[in-house]
C-alpha cells in the first residue's frame, strides 16, 4: 500500500510570539517553526499501517525553516521517501499550501497513486480553512476528519476509521479508498527517534525537491487581514498577586465568600 | 452585503446541540447590523419538529433526505453548497465542533468561496462583516475580512451565550430538497465511551489539570485539592493522552462539557479546544506560570505562579478555613 | 599402573573439561564487540597489584575482607605448589623435588593452610549464620567451600601424618583437578576471569562506553562488559549499596551480572545471542538505574554495571520504548536545549531577580565563565540558590559571567538515559557557545555537568580549567581571597553529590569550604564514596516512579540526615539534590525537623 502524508510547519508557541511592524501577520525574526502537532501523529499513523501491512510512505511538505529537520526526522522514523516543494511565497495561507499540495500531488511523479492521504486535522494557523478537506476535495477524494484509528478493511478498497465526536463518544466509519483522512490522534503517541538516526538519515537520504507548479487561478475569494494582534488577557480574569501562600489566602476567602468551601 | 445571514444547526443523535443556539445569537447580531433576515438551515432525516426551538432565526430552512441522517461533513457540505447555489445568502456561519469540522472549508472549496476559520465574535464594520478569529491556539487575535459576497465563517463554541439563542417564538419553517449521492464515507455505528467511575458532568466542583501539572505523581495533589473541595479531578486532552488519566476525566471538545459550580484549571493553557469544554463553569480559577496562557481570558480569577507550589498552598488554606469553621 | 599414568589421564580430562569450557567463553568474548583496554599499561598492573594482590575493596566489608583475604593468598600459594606438583608429577624424571618436600615450601604450605581454613570457617559461618542481605546463598558456593575445605585439609593432613601423605596428596590433587574441571560451570570463573577484569578494567570510573547503537544481543556488548558477568562471584555489595535496589525499584545490579554470565554461557535468552532484553532483563530494570556508580564503586571485581545498563538503554532508545515522561524531556532537550520545554530565551529569567546585573560572557571577557546549568536556571524553587551563588561570586570580587541563552544542557543526563546522538548535538552547542565567548576558566555549581565539562568536553577548546564551585571556593579561602566575616555556628550534616564525589574525587574541597564558615559537620553515615544517591541522575528525573516501591532514595537519605543528634541542616552542593532533598522533606513532613541548604546560601551569609 501507498501512503502520502502531508507535513505542515507551523510557528512554535514555546516561544512569544511577536507582531510584525505592519501589524498584519506575525514577525518571523523571533519565530521558530515546529511540526504541527497532528501531523506528526498523521505521520506515525502512516508508519504503523506500513509497519502492518507493508508498503511505501511518502511524505510531502512545503518549504519553511526547519522542515528539513521534520523530513529527515521522518526518514529516520521510516519514511521511504519525502519530497519539499519549493518556491513559494512565506506567509502563504492553508487554502494556498493546499492547492499547491494537490497539483504536486497530481503532477510529481510517484505521489500518485496512493492508498490513503494522511495530514493533521487542523493546525493552529489555519485560519482560512483545513488542509484535509481542501486537498480531499481536489483531488476528488473522500474525506473524514478526526481520526483517532484506522485499520485497513478490504485492503486496495476501505478503510475502518474511528472519528472522534464529544463526550467521549467514537463513530466506526467505513470509508472508501483512496480518501483523506485528518488524523486528531494516532494509536499510539508520535515514536521517538534517536538523534543520531536522525543524522544517519541526513546523511544517507536526499530530500526530492520539486518546483510549486505555477498556481493556476484558483477562483475563490481570499481572506484579508485586516490586524493581527496578541491574546492579551489582561481585560478577563482578576489577577491575585502575591507567593502561593499569599494568594492561596486570597482565593480562600473567595471561594469561602461563595459557600465553596464547606 | 444582500442576502440572509445563516446559521447552521447542528444536529446528532436527534439532539440540536448547544452551539446552535450561541452560533444563532450571534447570527441574529450580524442579521439585525446588516438589516438583513437571519435564516437557520436544519438538515437531517425526520427531525422536522427539531426546527421549532430555532425561533430566534426569522425562517428555518429544513432539508430532509435520508443520507442526512448522521451528519457526515461531506454530504452535509454538499447539501448546504446546493442551497447557497441558489438562494444566494450573504454569510454562512458553521459551528466548529467535532460534529461539524470541515463543513466550512468543503462548502467554501466546493463554491470557490473563502472561508474564514477559528472565529470568536464577528462585527460590522462599514456594512461589512468582520471576523474576530483566535489564532495559535489562543495567543493570537486576527480580524478578518473575507472578500466576496459570501462570508463563510467557522465559528467557535462560547461565541454567545445560548440562553440568547434561545426563543419561544416559532420560526417560518421552509423545506427544501437537495440531490445527494450515496456517499464514500459511510457511519457504521457510534460506539459509546464506558461509564467513568465518576460522571464529571454531575460534579459540581472539578479541579482540572493540564500540562503544567508535569508529572501523574502530582496528580495526587490536585485530587488532595478536590477532595477538600469536595469535587473530582478531570484533565485536558495532553494529560488523558499521556495516561495519567482515565478518558471519562477528559474535558473539552473531544471530551465533556461539564458547567460546575467551580472550575479550577491548574496548568492547562486555555486552547479554545478546552474551553470548549469548561467555558460555561459559574466560577472558573486558573493557575498557571504563563502570564499570557489564553486560560486568563476565560477565568474568573487568575494566579500567575507555578502549579506545583501553589496547588498545595491552597489544599493547605482550604483544609485549615474548613477546620476553622467547623471550630467556629 | 604408574602413578604418572593415572596423573595424566586425570589432568588431561580435567585440562580438557575446563580448557572446552574456558575457550567457548573465550570465543564469546572474541566475538563480540572491541573495546580498547590495552592502554596505560602500567596504571593496570597498579590496579592488579591493589585489588587483585591487596583486595583492597574487599576489605571494605573487613570480616569477609580479611577472610577472603587469607583465603585468596592461601590459594595463591597452593595453587603454585599444585602447579609445581603436577608438573613434576608429570613429568617423573625432572631433577626437582615435590613442592612438598621443600621445607620452606612445606612451611608456607601449614601457614596458609591453618590461615586458609581459619578464614575459611569464618566465611562460612558467615554465610550460614550471619550472611549479609544480597549475598546469593547458593549451593554452587557451598560445593566451593567445601572443595576448598578439602584441598587445605588433605594437604595439611599429609603434612602433618606421614604415612598417609601419599593418599592425601592424591586426594588433593584430584580434588584440585576437579575443581579445575568444575570451575568454568561455577561462579568461581571469577577466579581467572577477574584478574583480567580488574587489568582491564576502566581507568576512569564515570568515564561511558564510546557511542554505539546500544546493545540487546550478545555480539553487540564489547567483550569487556561480558566478562563482567564471568568475573561476578555474587558476593552482592553492589546489591547492598544500590539505591534502585533498596527503594524495591526492580533492578538488582547483582542480578544484572547474573544474566550477563548466563548470556554468554548461552542460557539466558534464546540461547544464541538474542532474547536478552524482555525476558532475562526487564526494560523497568533497565531503566530504574540512577547512575550514581555506588555500584561498580563497591564491586571487587571492577564490573562495569552502568555501562551495560547504558548499552541496553541504547537499543530501548532506538526502538523508542521508554515511558513518555522521560520521551518528552529528551525531544525538548533536542528542541530547546533544556528539558522544560521552555523557550531558550527564558534561561537567564532568574537573573532578574538580582539587584545586579550579570556580564554576558558572549559580549564582553570574564574572567570566570560560570555554567549555571538547567536546573539552576529554570526550575524556580531553585533561585534563591542560584541567586545566593552569584551574589558570593560578586561579593568574592570574581569576574564572572554566564552565557545566557547560549548555554545549553551540558547533555550529561541525556548520555546516560541512553541518547548518545543527543548528548553529541548538546555538547556541540556549547562548546560553540564557548567559541565565540571570551573567558580563562570555567565554574560551574551543577555537578552533572561538571563532569563532562570536566572529563568529556574535548581539551581542544583551549584546555581551560573545570572547577565546581566548592572547588573554586575552597581555593580562594586557602589563598585568604574569600572575605568571610562571621563564623556560623550550626551544626550540619553535608550530602556528597555522586557526580562530585564517587565520579571525580572531589570530597573534601566542600569539606574545607564548610570548615571555614565555621560549621560543625557531622558525617552522614553513609559519605564519602559510600553516600547514599538522591535518586535523580541517569535521567530518573525525568522519569516516572513505578507504583510499588518502598520508599524513594531521596526519602531515606533524608531519613537518614534527621536521624544525625543536633543537626538540622542539610547541606548539599548539587541543584537536584536540593529539589530531591526539599520534595522529601515535605513528603515525610520533616519541615520541623531538617532543612535544606545549598552551601552558596551559607557561604553568603558568612560574608555578612
Amino acid at each position: 500500500m501507498h501512503i502520502l502524508v502531508l507535513l505542515k510547519m507551523v510557528p512554535d508557541v514555546v516561544e512569544d510570539l511577536e507582531i510584525a511592524p505592519d501589524g498584519k501577520a506575525l514577525d518571523l525574526e523571533y519565530l521558530r517553526m515546529i511540526l504541527s502537532e497532528s501531523d506528526d501523529h498523521a505521520l506515525e499513523q502512516a508508519l504503523l499501517l506500513k509497519e502492518r501491512h507493508g508498503g511505501k510512505v511518502t511524505v510531502l511538505a512545503l518549504d519553511a525553516p526547519e522542515v528539513d529537520d521534520a523530513l529527515f526526522t521522518a526518514v529516520a522514523k521510516g519514511a521511504d521517501r519525502v519530497v519539499k516543494v519549493v518556491g513559494m511565497d512565506a506567509g502563504s495561507t492553508t487554502r494556498q499550501a493546499a492547492s499547491a499540495l494537490a497539483q504536486v500531488i497530481q503532477k510529481e511523479t510517484g505521489l500518485m497513486p496512493a492508498d490513503l492521504v494522511l495530514t493533521g486535522v487542523q493546525a493552529i494557523d489555519d485560519l482560512d480553512g483545513l488542509i484535509a478537506p481542501l486537498v480531499a476535495h481536489e483531488l476528488g477524494l473522500p474525506y473524514l476528519g478526526i481520526v483517532t484509528r484506522v485499520s485497513l478493511d478490504a485492503p486496495g478498497q476501505s478503510v475502518q476509521a474511528i472519528k472522534e465526536y464529544p463526550g467521549g463518544v467514537h463513530g466506526e466509519f467505513e470509508v472508501k479508498l483512496p480518501a483523506v483522512l485528518g488524523m486528531q490522534a494516532a494509536e499510539k503517541p508520535p515514536r521517538y527517534v534517536p538523534v543520531a538516526k536522525v543524522r544517519t538519515a541526513m546523511k544517507s537520504q536526499k530530500i526530492d525537491c520539486t518546483l510549486v507548479p505555477t498556481l493556476a487561478d484558483g477562483g475563490w475569494l481570499a481572506i484579508d487581514v485586516v490586524e493581527m494582534k496578541r491574546n492579551e488577557p489582561a481585560g478577563h480574569a482578576e489577577m491575585l498577586e502575591g507567593d502561593p501562600d499569599q494568594v492561596s489566602g486570597k482565593l480562600c476567602g473567595i471561594l469561602a465568600e461563595r459557600g465553596l468551601v464547606a | 452585503m444582500t442576502g440572509n445571514v445563516w446559521v447552521v444547526a447542528e444536529q446528532w443523535r436527534g439532539h440540536l446541540s448547544e452551539i446552535t443556539y450561541e452560533t444563532l445569537a450571534l447570527g441574529r447580531e450580524v442579521a439585525d447590523g446588516l438589516g438583513v433576515p437571519l435564516t437557520a438551515v436544519l438538515a437531517g432525516s425526520g427531525i422536522q419538529e427539531l426546527a421549532q426551538t430555532l425561533g430566534c432565526a426569522d425562517s428555518v430552512l429544513y432539508v430532509d433526505h435520508p443520507l442526512l441522517a448522521e451528519p457526515i461533513p461531506e454530504l452535509c457540505a454538499e447539501a448546504l453548497a446546493q442551497l447557497i447555489e441558489a438562494r444566494k445568502p450573504c454569510a454562512l456561519l458553521v459551528p466548529l465542533t467535532n460534529v461539524s469540522l470541515g463543513v466550512g472549508t468543503l462548502v467554501a472549496t466546493r463554491l470557490g468561496n473563502s472561508a474564514v476559520n477559528f472565529c470568536k465574535d464577528i462585527q460590522i464594520v462599514d456594512g461589512k462583516l468582520r471576523a474576530i478569529c483566535v489564532m495559535y491556539g489562543g495567543k493570537i487575535e486576527a480580524a478578518v475580512e473575507p472578500a466576496g459576497g459570501l462570508a463563510i465563517v467557522g465559528v467557535w463554541p462560547g461565541a454567545r451565550p445560548a440562553d440568547k439563542g434561545r426563543s419561544e417564538r416559532s420560526p417560518s419553517i421552509e423545506e427544501a430538497t437537495v440531490t445527494l449521492e450515496d456517499t464514500r464515507v459511510r457511519l457504521k455505528r457510534y460506539i459509546d465511551p464506558e461509564a467513568g467511575d465518576v460522571d464529571l458532568t454531575k460534579q459540581d466542583v472539578l479541579v482540572a489539570v493540564g500540562r503544567g501539572i508535569q508529572s501523574r505523581d502530582n496528580i495526587a495533589l490536585a485530587e488532595e485539592l478536590a477532595h477538600a473541595l469536595g469535587g473530582e479531578v478531570a484533565g485536558s486532552r495532553p494529560v488523558i493522552d499521556q495516561g495519567w488519566l482515565p478518558l471519562s476525566r477528559q474535558v473539552g471538545k473531544s471530551g465533556l462539557a461539564v458547567k460546575p459550580k467551580l472550575y479550577v484549571a491548574l496548568g492547562i493553557s486555555g486552547a479554545p479546544e478546552h474551553i470548549e469544554g469548561m467555558k460555561d463553569s459559574a466560577l472558573i480559577v486558573a493557575v498557571n506560570s504563563d502570564a499570557g496562557a489564553p486560560i486568563f481570558n476565560v477565568a474568573h480569577y487568575g494566579i500567575v505562579g507555578d502549579v506545583l507550589e501553589t496547588l498545595p498552598a491552597l489544599t493547605e488554606a482550604i483544609a485549615a478555613r474548613k477546620t476553622a469553621g467547623h471550630h467556629a | 599402573m604408574p602413578d604418572a599414568l593415572y596423573l595424566w589421564i586425570l589432568t588431561l580430562v580435567s585440562f580438557g573439561l575446563f580448557g572446552r569450557r574456558a575457550y567457548s567463553y573465550v570465543k564469546v568474548l572474541l566475538g563480540a564487540r572491541a573495546e580498547k583496554r590495552w592502554d596505560h599499561v602500567g596504571q593496570r598492573l597498579k590496579l592488579v597489584l591493589v585489588n587483585v594482590l591487596g583486595q583492597r575493596r574487599l576489605l571494605e566489608e573487613p570480616v569477609a575482607g580479611a577472610a577472603h583475604f587469607l583465603i585468596f593468598w592461601a590459594f595463591m600459594v597452593y595453587a603454585t605448589s599444585f602447579f609445581w606438583n603436577l608438573v613434576r608429577g608429570l613429568f617423573p624424571f625432572l631433577p626437582i623435588p615435590f613442592a612438598d618436600q621443600v621445607p620452606w615450601v612445606r612451611v608456607l604450605l601449614a601457614v596458609f593452610g591453618v590461615l586458609g581454613l581459619a578464614a575459611l570457617a569464618v566465611a562460612a559461618v558467615r554465610r550460614y549464620f550471619f550472611a549479609p542481605p544480597r549475598l546469593e546463598k547458593s549451593r554452587d558456593a557451598s560445593i566451593i567451600l567445601a572443595l576448598i575445605a578439602v584441598v587445605l585439609i588433605s594437604a595439611l593432613v599429609g603434612l602433618r601424618f606421614q604415612e598417609v601423605s601419599r593418599a592425601m596428596w592424591w586426594v588433593h590433587m584430584v580434588t584440585v583437578l576437579g575443581f579445575m574441571a568444575y570451575l568454568p560451570y561455577s561462579k568461581h570463573m571469577h577466579l581467572l576471569a577477574s584478574p583480567f577484569g580488574v587489568f582491564f578494567g576502566s581507568l576512569q570510573p564515570g568515564s561511558m562506553p564510546a557511542a554505539s547503537e546500544g546493545a540487546a544481543r550478545r555480539d553487540e556488548f564489547t567483550w569487556r562488559q561480558l566478562l563482567s558477568g564471568l568475573a561476578c562471584a555474587e558476593c552482592g555489595r553492589c546489591d547492598r549499596a544500590c539505591p534502585a535496589f533498596n527503594s524495591g525499584f526492580a533492578l538488582s545490579p547483582k542480578m544484572l551480572m547474573h544474566h550477563m554470565k548466563e548470556l554468554v554461557r548461552g542460557e539466558a535468552g534464546d540461547g544464541n545471542g538474542g532474547g536478552f532484553i524482555g525476558s532475562a532483563v526487564k526494560p523497568e530494570e533497565i531503566w530504574a538505574c540512577t547512575s550514581c556508580l555506588a555500584c561498580m564503586t563497591r564491586c571487587p571485581v571492577m564490573n562495569e554495571h552502568v555501562p551495560v545498563l547504558l548499552e541496553m538503554r541504547r537499543h530501548l532508545v532506538g526502538e523508542g520504548d521508554m515511558d513518555k515522561s522521560l520521551q518528552e524531556a529528551l525531544k525538548n532537550l533536542t528542541r530547546y536545549g533544556n528539558s522544560f520545554g521552555t523557550a531558550p530565551r527564558a534561561r537567564s529569567k532568574w537573573t532578574q531577580q538580582l539587584q545586579f546585573s550579570i556580564k554576558d560572557a558572549r559580549k564582553e571577557p570574564v574572567h570566570y565563565l560560570w555554567f549555571v546549568g538547567d536546573y539552576a536556571s529554570y526550575d524556580p524553587r531553585l533561585a534563591a540558590a542560584t541567586c545566593a551563588a552569584a551574589r558570593v561570586f560578586r561579593k568574592a570580587g570574581l569576574d564572572f559571567g554566564i552565557l545566557y541563552d547560549g548555554e545549553y544542557n551540558s547533555g550529561n543526563d541525556a548520555r546516560l538515559a541512553g541518547e548518545e546522538g543527543l548528548y553529541e548535538t548538546l555538547r556541540d552547542k556549547n562548546l560553540k557557545s564557548f567559541a565565540k565567548a571570551h573567558f580563562d576558566e570555567v565554574v560551574t555549581t551543577d555537578p552533572h555537568s561538571f563532569h563532562v565539562l570536566k572529563n568529556e568536553y574535548p581539551a581542544t577548546n583551549g584546555a581551560r580549567t573545570v572547577r565546581h564551585h566548592t572547588q573554586l571556593l575552597s581555593d580562594l579561602i586557602l589563598s585568604g581571597e574569600l572575605p568571610l566575616k562571621k563564623k556560623l555556628r550550626m551544626t550540619v550534616t553535608y550530602h556528597d553529590p555522586c557526580y562530585l564525589g564517587r565520579y571525580n574525587a572531589v570530597f573534601n574541597a566542600p569539606r574545607r569550604v564548610m570548615a571555614a564558615l565555621g560549621l560543625k559537620l557531622v558525617e552522614m553515615p553513609q559519605n564519602r564514596t559510600y553516600a547514599y544517591c538522591c535518586g535523580a541522575g541517569g535521567g530518573r528525573i525525568w522519569m516516572e516512579d513505578p507504583p510499588v516501591i518502598k520508599e524513594r532514595p531521596a526519602i531515606t537519605r533524608v531519613r537518614e540526615a534527621a536521624s544525625l543528634r543536633g543537626v538540622h541542616t542539610l547541606v548539599v552542593v548539587c541543584p537536584k539534590d536540593l529539589v530531591m532533598f526539599q520534595d522529601a522533606i515535605k513528603t515525610i513532613g520533616l519541615e520541623d525537623k531538617l532543612e535544606v541548604k545549598e552551601l552558596s546560601e551559607l557561604v553568603e551569609q558568612a560574608m555578612g
